[in-house]
Formats: structure tokens, C-alpha cells, sequence
């Protein structure tokens, strides 16, 4: 029966990122001749429009009723190459993505001809599981039409709002005793110079406009348990008595956000009295009245030192994204307070991307003046015996000149990092990249969801965004989370247990495996034998190894699957 | 791009790095093991894996039948105490490891063959240490059956 499979097998380049180091077309020649095999290509970027297109002609024209594409991990394009094979006419379920980036070349650069044979073995293997899959059809589960959106900075606020438009219910959990986030903290923000306070007050008010959400201050997620579509959240509301207290949703906002970079005492002379942090320096302007002092002596100098605890080998290596910017705004802040302020910005490379250029323009017509230091020789603050705050730093701009600049005030400014979470994460289950910041699927392509079905990342807790970002990401998870729980059903992938009737002598041992009750006794033909709830089943396949008599199967991964995955993978030897 | 030799190997075995079947789970240690690769950590391609929803779905009968096929060993990328769908699922994955063990040793397999630690899904280090000491171990035992 397998040999009557008409299967497409496509090889992926991925422009380069697989094919500098894998062979892709021997590995198409050393896979076209396998049983079922009707077509075998390779192709640039298979997740091309064009490509995807080639590939759905070639299903029409060949009749091919079998998908195999191998290219990167199949958590980035499952989906797209169900999509094909569905748009085409097979049954998505009978797709297999086969991964050789992530799981070969990339991790086999130093090994060409290994990765080769590598790819060779697990695309031959790829293909013999898929000429034993079956045509699937998803399941269909009811979603409950509720949201949780945990945090509510800007993002979560945001994000409460347009769920709450879009006709879901919300619960917004914050674990503050107010709301608002960073924002709510802060004087003028940029780019419009609008007062934070003021914007997140509005927000606020907007909230309590709409009787669908409902606000939880002091609170936090404790457990979470149910599954997509329909979770069951344990929220403590953290009073006097605390309370605990359970609502179901369809889908989870995590809107948490990030923290500000706390200097090490001594890093950039922090500690010494006049050595600020950005978060500090913002809360100074914020409360300027008239003009600028600190601890009451005006301040006729300021001194910035960019990037600390960004873009640091070996510690946080990432760009922070919103300091630059800040930073040039909080210097127009200062110089509309008082133009005969001096203010020296000590930089690496200044970032103000897209519109903020023209605010590191205004900057320094108002008078700031740049100053670029060298990555190795980074600027440095003391005080002196006679207590002048000093900072001295080489200039690339004027051929490495050193500098002392007497000033009243150092301000680090300091970069995002993730916020210490660990309880939320364990809970959720949603990775996180080696930056601590929360991981999406796909960064182009699903940037708000994890792999965690229904859990979806928004604001600065997925990595540094300012405010702006922070807020079109909360409403692509609104977008999202309307997607799934609007129409009132999920599709669920049908990769349930299944029990052979004929094999099971109905010695019940199963039943005591699976923790979701989704195992039965039902008689068939007389005899007593265990049946499977596809609805119930979560597919983990628990069960499966329990019973005695290999009665059972998970669908996409069946025992003949496995065990000709594994035959296949040897045929190849890897050198 | 270079022409890559390709080895002239014909039986199963000789002259092939020690193969290594790894068991790894779709949402926790299988995004750790992309992780290693998006990051270039290097390990040899005689390793390769086969993803599954949960550790606790392994057959231990799937672990005797890789490596009385040819595989060297087998890695199990499991849980740990990080499964979605089992909160027993360490328990469970430690009696699939033993009962696994005893199909070896009856098949004169030495039980060393299969290998399981607690890799999540940002455990790209950690794979790649185990895979790469286990890798040695097996070479080990293949020289030691060569004597
Ligand atoms: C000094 C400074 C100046 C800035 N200036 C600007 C500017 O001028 N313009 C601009 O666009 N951006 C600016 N930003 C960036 C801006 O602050 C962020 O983009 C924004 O705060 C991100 O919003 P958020 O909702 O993602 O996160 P946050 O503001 O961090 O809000 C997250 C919320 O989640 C809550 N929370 C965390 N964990 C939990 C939990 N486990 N359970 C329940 N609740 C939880 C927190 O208490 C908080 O209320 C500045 C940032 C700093 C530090
Ligand atoms: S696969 Fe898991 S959820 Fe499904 S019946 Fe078996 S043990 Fe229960
Ligand atoms: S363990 Fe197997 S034989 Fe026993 S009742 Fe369940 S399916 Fe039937």
C-alpha cells in the first residue's frame, strides 16, 4: 500500500543558511528514488509566495496526495506548508516538515559533509512517516469568549480596551496597587512631548468606561490549568484577606514588561553623590520647577553617558532602543527649562531611529553637544579631593582627544532588562530567549504568539520597545486573540490517542494513565474495551507506553511511524 | 558553494560517528535544541531527533528497536518537571528509561545505550554538553567492543 503514495519532497535553501553548508541537491538526488517519491526539488526560499505557488502546481499535476518539505524548525512553518498542501487539495495532517536548519546546518558549520549525510537521513525519514499518515480532520473545540490580560502597563491597558471593543470579556490583572506601568510614572514623553501621567490617565478612564473588564490591582496569576480555548486562571487578589479567585478564558495577554538597568555601585562612578540613572534623571526634569536642581543646587551642567547595560559583551548584549531617544528628549526638556544648561552626550553610536532623528537634531541646534568615546576605552567619572564631579572620556570626533568635563550630574542612561518573573514563567511555560525577555514564535511572521496556544506576548516583556511598539503589539495580540475566540470554536490539532478495539483485552491499566479522564469502557461487538474521547484527549500520549497489548497509537505519531522513521534515518550512514 | 565529499560508507556502521537517536518534546526540549543550532553550537550530525508532544509517550519497545537497528544510543531530551500535560511525567519518563534498560539487556545491549536529562527549552548548553559526553561515551563502548 505505501508504494501507491504520490508524495512532493522539497529541499529548502534558505538562501544560504542551509545550502552553504548542506548539499541540498544531493540530498534531492539521494531521495528522489524513495518508495512514493513522485517529485523531489530544491528551492531557494520555500516560503516564497512563488515557491509555495510551484509547489501547489506541482500537487495539482502530479496528484500528489503526501507533503515533505525540509527546511527550518517546524515551529516556524508548519502552518504555512499545512496551508499549502490544504490549498491544493491534500489533507494538511498528511504534511511533514523536516528540520535541517536549526537541527543541522546551523549547528554542523563546522561539518559540510556530515550535515549532508544528515539531512539525506532525516529527510528519508520525514518521508517514511509521511507515507503511513492518514487524512485528519482538526477538531473542533467551543472557546470561551473571555481574555486575561496580565499587566497593565501602557500595552495591557491598551490591549484590555481593544479586546473589550472587540465584544470579549477582561480580566486585567496587575500586580501594582496602580496602574499604568512606567508611563504612569512620567512628565512629557516623546515623541509628542504628551504627559505620560495624562495619557495613562485617559487610558484608565477608558478602561472603566467598559463594564465588559473587569480590573484586578494587587493581584497575580497563581495557576493556570485547562487548555486552549478554555484555561482556568487562579488570580490572588493580595488584601488584608487575600482572596483567591477562578475565571475561565479563551486566551492570555502577557503584558509584564521589563525593568530599568540597575548599575553595579561603582559602574560608571554610580554611587557617587551627582551619578544618576535615566529613570532617576526622568523623575528630576518631571519635578523641575522653573528650573533644574538636584538636591537643591541648580544644575549648570550635565554630563550623559549612553548605553550602560546595553549592548555589553557577554551581559546584556541587545540594543535597549528606547534610551536614545529618551534621552535626546529629556536634553530638549532640560533646555527649554533653561537654555544656559551645558549638556555633554557621550555616546557609542546614537539610535534614533525613524522620526526621532529630528529630535537629535533639535538637541543639538539647542545647544548639546555629541561626543563619541571608544568601545575599549569607555568614559570615566570621579570626584575629585575638592568635590568636583568630573567625567573624562576620549572623543573619536576630534581624533581621540581626551577630555574632562566638570559637571554637576552623570546620567547613566540606563537600558531595559527582563523583569524578574520566575513564578509567571514556570506557570505559563512560555520560553524565554537568552536576553530573559519572553520569546515569540516568529518574530516576522507570529510576533505576539509563543508556543503556548492562546498565550500571547505584548509590550516590553517581549524585548525593549518604547511606548509606541509597546502599544501596537498589545493590539496584534487583540487581533489575535479575536482571531481565535470570535468565531466561538478553535480548531485543534487531531493528534489524539486512538485504541485498536480488536487489540485491547480491556485490562484497564490505561485508564489509570490518562489524568484528563478522556478513557473509557465501551462495549463493541460484545467485549468490553477502551475507547479515547478525541475531544478530552490532549495528546501527550501517556498512555500510550502503559498498555500491555500496544493497543494504543497517538495519531502523527503511531508506532509504525516511529519505528520507520527510525529504520529510515539509518540507511543513510553520517560520516 | 564547495562540492561536499561524500563518504564512501557502505556498511551500517563502520567508519560513521556513534549515532544517536534523541527523543526530544515538542514545546520544551525541542526549542531548546533549535536553540543550540540558531546559537552555532556544535555538536556532531551523528546526532538526530525525533519530537514528540510528551516524554512520557515514548515506548520503551521504540528505544530497544533503535538501537538494535544501529543507533549507538539513544538520548532522551525529556520534561523533566516542566510537562504541560503530566505532572508525573519525571516518574513516568524514569520507569520508560528502566523498563527500556531491561529490553537491552536482554537483547545483550549494554543498558549505557540510552541516556535521558531535563533539557527546556532554553537549555541550548546543556544539550550540547550531554550529547557531546555521550557521543564520547558511546565511541568508547564501540572501541571497547572492537578489542
Ligand atoms: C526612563 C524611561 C523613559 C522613557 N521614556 C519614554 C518616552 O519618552 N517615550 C516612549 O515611548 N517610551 C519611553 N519609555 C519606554 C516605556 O516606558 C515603555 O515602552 C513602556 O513602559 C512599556 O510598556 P509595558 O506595558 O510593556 O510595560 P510596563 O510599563 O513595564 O508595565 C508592565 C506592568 O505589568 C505589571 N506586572 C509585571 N509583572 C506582573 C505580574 N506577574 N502580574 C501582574 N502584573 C505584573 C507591572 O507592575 C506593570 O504595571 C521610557 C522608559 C524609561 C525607563
Ligand atoms: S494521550 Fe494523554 S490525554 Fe490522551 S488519552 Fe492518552 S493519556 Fe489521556
Ligand atoms: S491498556 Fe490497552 S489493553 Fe488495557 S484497556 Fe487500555 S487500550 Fe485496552
Amino acid at each position: 500500500m505505501t508504494d501507491e503514495r504520490r508524495i512532493g519532497v522539497y529541499i529548502c535553501h534558505c538562501g544560504g543558511n542551509i545550502s552553504d553548508y548542506v548539499d541540498v541537491k544531493r540530498v534531492v538526488e539521494a531521495v528522489q528514488g524513495e518508495p512514493g517519491v513522485i517529485v523531489a526539488r530544491d528551492t531557494i526560499f520555500a516560503c516564497a509566495d512563488a515557491s509555495q505557488q510551484e509547489m501547489e502546481e506541482d500537487i495539482v499535476k502530479h496528484h500528489l496526495d503526501g507533503l515533505v518539505v525540509a527546511s527550518c524548525s517546524p515551529k516556524l512553518h508548519t502552518l504555512t506548508f499545512r496551508g499549502v498542501a490544504r490549498r491544493a487539495g491534500i489533507n494538511p495532517y498528511q504534511y511533514t516538515q523536516v528540520n535541517i536548519r536549526e537541527q543541522d546546518s546551523w549547528t554542523h558549520t563546522d561539518n559540510p559533509a556530515g550535515a549532508t549525510h544528515k539531512a539525506i537521513s532525516l529527510v528519508k525519514s520525514g518521508i517514511a512517516r509521511t507515507r503511513l499518515t492518514e487524512p485528519l480532520e482538526p477538531l473542533v473545540v467551543e472557546t470561551t469568549q473571555r481574555a486575561l490580560v496580565i499587566g497593565a502597563g501602557i500595552a495591557g491597558l491598551r490591549a484590555a480596551i481593544g479586546l473589550a471593543d472587540v465584544g470579549l470579556e477582561v480580566f486585567l490583572v496587575e500586580r501594582e496597587r496602580e496602574l499604568g506601568g512606567w508611563v504612569g510614572r512620567f512628565g512629557a514623553i516623546y515623541p509628542h512631548g504628551r504627559n505620560g501621567r495624562d495619557l495613562i490617565a485617559s487610558l484608565v478612564d477608558e478602561v472603566r468606561k467598559r463594564s465588559s473588564i473587569t480590573v484586578f490591582t494587587n493581584a497575580e496569576l497563581m495557576a493556570k490549568s485547562g487548555s486552549f480555548g478554555n484555561y482556568v486562571a487562579a488570580i490572588r487578589i493580595n488584601t488584608d484577606l487575600p482572596e483567591l479567585i477562578h475565571v475561565e478564558v479563551g486566551s492570555i495577554i502577557v503584558a509584564t514588561g521589563f525593568d530599568s538597568y540597575q548599575p553595579e555601585a561603582g559602574e560608571y562612578g554610580y554611587g557617587i553623590d551627582g551619578v544618576v540613572t535615566l529613570p532617576e534623571f526622568k523623575a528630576l526634569v518631571d519635578g523641575a520647577n522653573g528650573s533644574l536642581t538636584y538636591h537643591g543646587r541648580p544644575v549648570r551642567t550635565i554630563a550623559y553617558i549612553y548605553c550602560v547595560g546595553s549592548r555589553q559583551p557577554g551581559a546584556n548584549e541587545y540594543c535597549s532602543r528606547y534610551c536614545c531617544a529618551a534621552t535626546t528628549h529629556a536634553a530638549l526638556e532640560v533646555a527649554a527649562l533653561d537654555g544656559q544648561v551645558h549638556q555633554y552626550h557621550l555616546y557609542r553610536d546614537i539610535r534614533t531611529y525613524g522620526k526621532y532623528e529630528l529630535m537629535y537634531t533639535e538637541s543639538r541646534k539647542r545647544g548639546s553637544v555629541y561626543m563619541k568615546f571608544p568601545e575599549d576605552a569607555p568614559p570615566e567619572v570621579s570626584r575629585d579631593a575638592a568635590g568636583r564631579l568630573t567625567v573624562t572620556t576620549r572623543d573619536l570626533l576630534t581624533e581621540g582627544q581626551e577630555l574632562a568635563i566638570p559637571t554637576d550630574l552623570v546620567v547613566l542612561v540606563t537600558g531595559m532588562v527582563p523583569r524578574k518573573n520566575e513564578e509567571l514563567m514556570s506557570l505559563l511555560k512560555v520560553p524565554v530567549g537568552t536576553d530573559g525577555f519572553f520569546n515569540e514564535i516568529h518574530p516576522k511572521l507570529r510576533p505576539v504568539e509563543t508556543v503556548v496556544d492562546g498565550v500571547l506576548i505584548a509590550g516590553a516583556c517581549q524585548g525593549p520597545k518604547n511606548s509606541a511598539e509597546s502599544v501596537a503589539s498589545g493590539l496584534a495580540a487583540v487581533t489575535q486573540s479575536a482571531a481565535i475566540l470570535k468565531k466561538g470554536v478553535a480548531e485543534l490539532d487531531p493528534l489524539v490517542a486512538t485504541v485498536d478495539a480488536d487489540a485491547c483485552t480491556w485490562c484497564d491499566k490505561c485508564i489509570g494513565a490518562c489524568p484528563y479522564s478522556a478513557i473509557e469502557q465501551v462495549e463493541v461487538g460484545g467485549r468490553q474495551v477502551a475507547t479515547i474521547s478525541p475531544a478530552t484527549c490532549k495528546g501527550c500520549g501517556g498512555c500510550v507506553p502503559v498498555c500491555p497489548e500496544d493497543a494504543i497509537d497517538l495519531r502523527g505519531y503511531t508506532d509504525a511511524q516511529i519505528r520507520a522513521a527510525i529504520d529510515s534515518m539509518l540507511e543513510e550512514p553520517v560520516a | 558553494m564547495s562540492a561536499v565529499a561524500v563518504a564512501d560508507v557502505h556498511e551500517k556502521q563502520a567508519g560513521s560517528v556513534p549515532r544517536i537517536l534523541v527523543f526530544s518534546t515538542n514545546n520544551i526540549s525541542d526549542p531548546g535544541i533549535d536553540l543550540a543550532g540558531s546559537q552555532h553550537m556544535h555538536y556532531s550530525p551523528g546526532v538526530e531527533v525525533i519530537s514528540l508532544p510528551c516524554t512520557s509517550g515514548i515506548k520503551p519497545s521504540w528505544i530497544a528497536h533503535a538501537i538494535d537497528q544501529g543507533f549507538d544510543g539513544v538520548f532522551i531530551a525529556s520534561d523533566g518537571d516542566e510537562c504541560a500535560y503530566l505532572p508525573d511525567c519525571a516518574k513516568r519518563a524514569s520507569g520508560i528509561v528502566s523498563q527500556a534498560q531491561v529490553l537491552l539487556q536482554a537483547q545483550g545491549h549494554d543498558p549505557q545505550r540510552v541516556k535521558m536529562a531535563a533539557i527546556c527549552s532554553v537549555c541550548a548548553e546543556p544539550f550540547t554538553k550531554h550529547v557531546q559526553q555521550f557521543s564520547a561515551t558511546l565511541a568508547g563502548l564501540r572501541e571497547a567492543a572492537t578489542k
